[in-house]
Parts: structure tokens; C-alpha cells; sequence
């Protein structure tokens, strides 16, 4: 797995030394099945406190016990599709506990993709609203029954919605930018427009644009770009279709500060947020991140969403946790049991839940449900 | 009189100063050039973007979801196409949150022939913006209704289209905006940029006045009893013609400038057809599929029993392109006399 890397652009150096001190210490990231020695110090785990180590454990269980559930619930007939992040939480929890939120260009805009539950998850989003989603229930918060899984919505937060084409992400976070950066140059307080991404959404151009635009002299734009990478394209593999070494090395032609991250390690991925977003909330300026990702349940329910390999990053850092004895491993066992047993109560309250009508295809077509029916012009 | 450009340029400062706009942008539109049409010279807050259709949709519907208020530029429509994707998104954004998110932008593009434009300048984009859901779409005719729309697209909370009919950018009004001098060499030394160096120069203003034209709502151009025609955008001054020839011969014609496509004027519609009993739709959009036949399949389905004639659609032959040469073109979209043609046809049918 690639430790991070960085181009030095813009950085402090106190940014240059954490770097080179998460880089060196990303060593200890484990493998699946790869366990630290009775005793010997696992040195990732002292970069940050004991306390944030657990909720960051506590949020990524939480996430895949969902994410799993979805999956169930799929499977049970309970819903028509599944796709979602199993094997981004490292990551996504990461970045969810990061998030400026709030409503308006003042806070931080997201500009998700289709895998980043661990990210609502972690920013506070109730397990059951992720059901109502899957299940189609008019109580959806998101989309009122209208989108699939993980195609989240929560205006509160500036999470816009999640779409199923790849990418288009990328160019719509540019006007974000171009709003909070309006804003920062009159004195405002203002975000950082957030973007997530798969690897093989970055062969269309609106990533190229994304780069672009982000990135134009004397107007650049305070943007978090960032890129899942999991090595696959549904069934098309990263290594058959990229001749670049990295996907963040595309961002060196455009000036804007790179680096390729170990997304499995949430320690690592932490801190890389952290730096990351300082820096673009210091500067104005976009960065570009790389975060190497598992895809653990394959593309989607389309491929059967059933368990393939790839390091888990929950049970790494599991198995970290208890090694090191922050946690004991009955703890972790009631931690899955906890969150089993609330996603299965919220999976049976949502099948009781009312689904949408058909008289409400009609609802929002326009602002204010102005008719949008030429029957009735 | 202002023409269409003026008109254009008068209502986004109208919308600058006065409606929140904060930005517009496409590829030209700002200074030197201020749009290949000039429509958007001397703007305070036009800027140039980088040539990439994508990326201005996309950037005008982050601006959108972010609350400012943007109109974004496609030079010409027939570079619109590769963005289709995302004037989807745009307009199932507010449908799809279940009416959590609007996108509040306006996106306007040159259409349509008559300026020689041949294969890649002289597309039509009516047939498709109207299968946009959640757009709504204008095409004016006329220098005071393009104001007029402009104001109401941008004070609009939907995403709305403002397609721009590229022959009629130079071609002047006989109805004053309200605010602009009567005399247009007076207009034109206030607000148009200089040939040359630019750098130092600055528009001075009219003191405009806000004039929005509802969309949705159709214009009544001409009252007739015989046959009624309706029409939007570079065919409506040759429906005009057309109409005004038919008159000398003692044939009364119903002229209605739709103006709006969607939402449209049906009440205006229905009542002229029940009228006149006779219908023919005229816009220079390829033939199929095309947006008049869904008003002609309207009418026969609404008004069958009243009509006097089969309703007819005159447009542009369904053909890959515009070739370049007078004659191609020619060929190719309506022009007078098939309009007289249309119009006899419709006219000398017996129910």
C-alpha cells in the first residue's frame, strides 16, 4: 500500500514535518489477518488520542453493520438495489468527522458519491435514515422514495444529491467553490467545497474539468478533491485501463498539492484530512488526495454484493485496538451486537413505514409544486 | 429601438443590479469580446471560462445548489449536446431531493439558422430542451420580449433555458424597453463597446425599469378568424410576413409567438383553434419529433371534433445538418414560402 506522498507547494513547515512522520509511521498499517506482536507498541496508534481512536472504531462498525444490513435487506427482498462504501470506512469516517457542517456556502459542501455512508454515518446521520433510503419509504429524508441506496441528500449539512452518473460531482463542486470563494475574498467565513469519487470515474473529463477550473491563476478555487481508489470499475480493473502510476499525480500538471494515502488506514487518512483541509481553508487553494480503498462487497447488488477479498479495514483496526489493549475484545464483540441490533429494529420499523404515492410523481417538478403536467396548462 | 442583443445585455445588468445576479460566464462573454453576439459587453460580473461545455453547466448548477445566482453561456447550441447529461441533473435536481434543492439558474445559447452558420452554428435546440423536465424554456422573437423573459428566467427558481434566435440578435424592435432612449445611436453610444481598444471603457447605463414577461404566457400578434398560426422565434418575423401577404388576399390569420415553450400557452391556443378551426405550427427544429408535434398531437386529441383541417407542422427537414451554401440552407428550414405554402394547404382543406 502507498504511504503519502506530497508535493511541498504552500505547506508550513510543521505541515511538511507531520507528513513526513504520518509517512514513516503509515509502516504500521496492518494487512487483514496481520496482528502486532503481544507488547510491541503500535506507534500509528499514538498519533492520536485514545479517545478519538475509539469513536473513530465506534463510527466504522456502526457503518458497516449498516452497510451490511443494506445488503440484508437487499437480499430479503426488501429493497430493489444495493450499492454503498463497505470497505471505505477508514476513510469516509475520516472525513465525515471533519466536515464543516451546516447550510449555506459559510460551511462545507459535499459532493458525494454512491459509496459514503461511513461519511453521513459519522457526521450523524440516524442508521434508519439510510433504510427509509433502500426501502424506497416516503419517510426517506433523502429522496422520498425516489433514489437508491446511498444516494443521500441533507440540505441541512450541504450534502447535495448523490447521483448515479460517475463524476458529474466533480464539475458541479467547481460552482460551490466558485460561491465560497466569492465569499472568502469579501471577508465572509465560508467552506470548502468536498468531493468523493471512485478511481474509474477519473477517466471522464469532468475530472479533467475539475482540475481545470480548480485550479485557474489568480482564481483558484477551496476544494477538497479526493479519490477512492479500490482498483476496480465495476468489472474493469484500474491496472488495464490507467497508465498513470497515481491518479493524484494528474493534479502535479495544474499546481495543485498531491498526495496518494493508505485509505485503509484510519489513522493515516485522518491525519491526511486533517492537513489536508487546513491547508485549503488557510490558503484557498484545492488539494488532491488519492485514498487506496477495499471494495469489499463488489460494484452493487449487480454483482450479487456478496463478500469478496481485500483488506478489511474494520477488522484491522480492530485487531490493532485490541492488540495494543485500548479495547477489550468483548467490547468490540458488544460494539456489533449493539449496532446489529439497531439496524435490524430500524429495518422492521421502516417495512411499517408509508411509501410513496403515485399521485406524488408530480410533487417538484418545479419549486413550490407548480404544475409541471402540460395536461393541465 | 434596441435589437435582441442590446435587449439581452440591458436585462442581465437589470438582473446584476437589481435581481442578485452574481455571475455570468460562458466562454467569451466577458471582456474584450462580451459574448460573440455582444449580448453580454460591459457587464460587471461576466467573466470568460474555460472553453469546456461541461464545465460551465456544471459550474452553473454548483452556483445553483450553493444560492447564487448565475447565467452561464453555451456559445452556440450546437455545443450544447455533450452537456445533456447534466441539464438532466439540473432539471431532476429539485425532483429528485423530493424538493429539498432547486437549481435557480438560467443557461441561454444562440439557436437555430439564417446567419450561414452551416453544419456546427446553426442547430435548433427547442425539440430537445422541451424534453427536459423541470426546465422551463423560452425563445423569444422580439427585442422587448427577450427582456422581458430575461428578467422573469432569472427571477425564476427553476432552472430555465433562454434560447437566443442568432438571426434576430441585429434585428431591431418597434417597442421600447422600458428605460432605453428612443433614439438607438443615443443607446448605442451608452451601452456598446467600442471597436478597438476597450480597456478603458465603461457602459453608461439607462435607467432601466423591470418589465418581466410571465413565462408561460403566449403573445397574440395578429387576430385572425380563418387560420391560426403559432410560432416562436426566427420563424415568427417570417409567419409575420406570411400572415400579412395571406391578409392581401382577403385570408384573416391568427398569429400567436408562443415566446414560451414549457411550461406553454394552452388557453391562448385552444381558444384561437376553436376559433379558426384550422392550425399550422411553424419552428425550423428538425421534423421529428419534433416540439410542434406534440401541439398538433394536442390539438387532435383535445379539440378533434372542432377542427376544420388536419392540423400541420411546417419545420426543418430532418436532415444531419445545415449545408453552407444559400441553397443547402435554404432546403433545409422554413422559409416563406413554405409558410404561404402551409398555410394554403391547411386553408384549402374541406372537413
Amino acid at each position: 500500500m502507498a504511504g503519502r506522498t506530497s508535493s511541498s507547494r504552500g505547506m508550513s513547515k510543521t505541515d511538511r514535518a507531520t507528513v513526513r512522520k504520518a509517512k514513516v509511521l503509515s509502516g504500521a498499517s496492518m494487512k487483514r489477518g496481520a496482528r502486532v506482536k503481544a507488547g510491541a507498541r503500535d506507534r500509528g496508534l499514538t498519533l492520536l488520542p485514545k479517545a478519538k481512536l475509539l469513536e473513530i472504531m465506534d463510527l466504522m462498525v456502526k457503518s458497516r453493520v449498516l452497510e451490511e444490513r443494506l445488503i440484508k435487506v437487499y437480499k430479503t427482498g426488501d429493497a430493489f438495489f444495493w450499492i454503498g462504501g463497505p470497505g471505505e470506512e477508514a476513510f469516509g469516517v475520516s472525513l465525515g468527522m471533519h466536515v464543516d457542517k451546516g447550510h449555506g456556502p459559510a460551511h462545507d459542501f459535499l459532493h458525494l458519491h454512491y459509496r459514503c455512508t461511513p461519511t453521513l454515518i459519522a457526521m450523524g446521520m440516524p442508521m434508519i435514515d439510510s433504510l427509509r433510503l433502500i426501502m424506497n419509504r416516503a419517510t426517506d429524508p433523502s429522496t422520498g422514495g425516489r433514489n437508491f441506496a446511498n444516494h443521500y441528500c441533507f440540505p441541512k449539512w450541504n450534502v447535495v444529491p448523490v447521483s448515479s452518473p460517475i463524476e458529474v460531482q466533480y464539475g458541479m463542486a467547481v460552482g460551490t467553490g466558485l460561491a465560497q470563494r466569492r465569499r472568502r475574498l469579501a471577508g465572509e467565513k465560508s467552506g470548502v467545497s468536498i468531493i468523493t469519487g471512485g478511481d474509474a470515474g477519473t477517466a471522464e473529463g469532468d475530472f479533467a474539468s475539475c482540475l481545470i477550473w480548480s485550479s485557474r491563476p489568480g482564481a483558484e478555487l477551496p476544494m477538497y478533491i479526493t479519490v477512492q481508489n479500490n482498483k476496480w470499475g465495476i468489472s474493469t480493473s484500474f491496472d488495464a485501463q490507467h497508465g498513470e502510476k497515481h491518479i493524484a499525480d494528474r493534479g502535479k500538471a495544474f499546481g495543485i498539492r498531491t498526495s496518494v494515502v493508505n485509505g485503509n488506514d484510519p489513522v493515516e487518512a485522518y491525519l491526511a484530512i486533517e492537513q489536508d483541509l487546513a491547508y485549503i481553508r488557510k490558503t484557498g487553494r484545492p488539494v488532491l488526495t488519492e485514498f487506496m480503498v477495499s471494495r469489499l462487497y463488489g460494484h452493487s447488488s449487480a454483482s450479487g454484493a456478496n463478500r469478496e477479498a481485500g483488506e478489511d479495514c474494520v477488522e484491522t483496526f480492530e485487531k490493532r485496538l485490541v492488540d495494543a489493549r485500548m479495547i477489550p475484545a468483548t467490547h468490540v464483540k458488544e460494539l456489533w451486537q449493539k449496532y446489529d441490533d439497531e439496524s435490524r429494529a430500524a429495518a422492521e420499523q421502516v417495512r411499517s413505514e408509508p411509501v410513496p404515492t403515485p399521485e406524488s410523481v408530480w410533487e417538484h417538478v418545479y419549486v413550490g409544486s407548480e404544475n409541471g403536467d402540460w395536461r393541465k396548462f | 429601438m434596441a435589437n435582441m442583443a442590446q435587449a439581452i445585455r440591458m436585462a442581465l445588468h437589470y438582473g446584476e443590479k437589481n435581481l442578485g445576479v452574481t455571475d455570468v460566464f460562458g466562454e467569451d462573454v466577458g471582456a474584450p469580446l462580451g459574448g460573440v453576439f455582444t449580448a453580454t459587453q460591459g457587464l460587471e460580473t461576466a467573466w470568460n471560462s474555460p472553453l469546456d461545455e461541461r464545465g460551465i453547466i456544471s459550474a452553473a448548477i454548483g452556483l445553483g445548489l450553493a444560492g447564487d445566482r448565475c447565467v452561464a453561456e453555451i456559445q452556440f447550441a450546437d455545443y450544447i449536446f455533450n452537456t445533456i447529461d447534466l441539464l438532466k441533473i439540473a432539471g431532476n435536481t429539485l425532483w429528485a431531493s423530493n424538493g429539498q434543492y432547486n437549481v435557480p439558474i438560467v443557461v441561454m445559447t444562440p439557436v437555430g439558422a439564417g446567419i450561414r452558420g452551416s453544419i456546427y452554428h446553426s442547430h435548433s435546440f427547442d425539440a430537445w430542451a422541451t424534453r427536459l423536465p423541470g426546465w422551463k424554456v423560452v425563445l423569444p422573437s422580439t427585442p422587448l420580449d427577450a427582456y422581458g423573459l430575461m428578467i422573469s428566467a432569472i427571477q425564476d427558481p427553476n432552472p430555465v433555458l433562454f434560447l437566443k434566435p442568432k438571426a434576430l440578435m441585429r434585428v431591431r424592435g418597434d417597442e421600447l424597453i422600458p428605460g432605453e432612449p428612443a433614439d438607438e445611436k443615443e443607446l448605442k453610444a451608452m451601452i456598446d463597446a467600442p471597436i478597438g481598444d476597450r480597456s478603458k471603457w465603461k457602459p453608461r447605463w439607462p435607467e432601466l425599469s423591470e418589465f418581466a414577461i410571465p413565462i408561460g404566457k403566449g403573445k397574440l400578434v395578429r387576430e385572425g378568424t380563418d387560420i391560426t398560426v403559432v410560432s416562436y422565434g426566427r420563424t415568427m418575423p417570417l409567419c409575420v410576413k406570411a400572415a400579412e401577404k395571406m391578409g392581401a388576399q382577403g385570408v384573416s390569420v391568427e398569429l400567436i409567438d408562443l415566446r414560451s415553450l414549457y411550461p406553454y400557452d394552452w388557453t391562448m391556443i385552444r381558444e384561437s383553434v376553436q376559433k379558426t378551426g384550422r392550425v399550422l405550427f411553424v419552428n425550423e427544429d428538425t421534423e421529428v419529433t419534433n416540439f410542434g408535434e406534440h401541439l398538433a398531437y394536442r390539438v387532435t386529441q383535445e379539440l378533434f371534433y372542432e377542427l376544420m383541417a388536419r392540423p400541420k407542422v411546417l419545420a426543418g427537414k430532418n436532415l444531419p445538418g445545415i449545408g453552407l451554401h444559400p441553397h443547402l440552407e435554404e432546403a433545409s428550414v422554413p422559409h416563406l414560402e413554405d409558410i404561404e405554402h402551409a398555410m394554403a394547404e391547411v386553408l384549402a382543406e374541406v372537413p
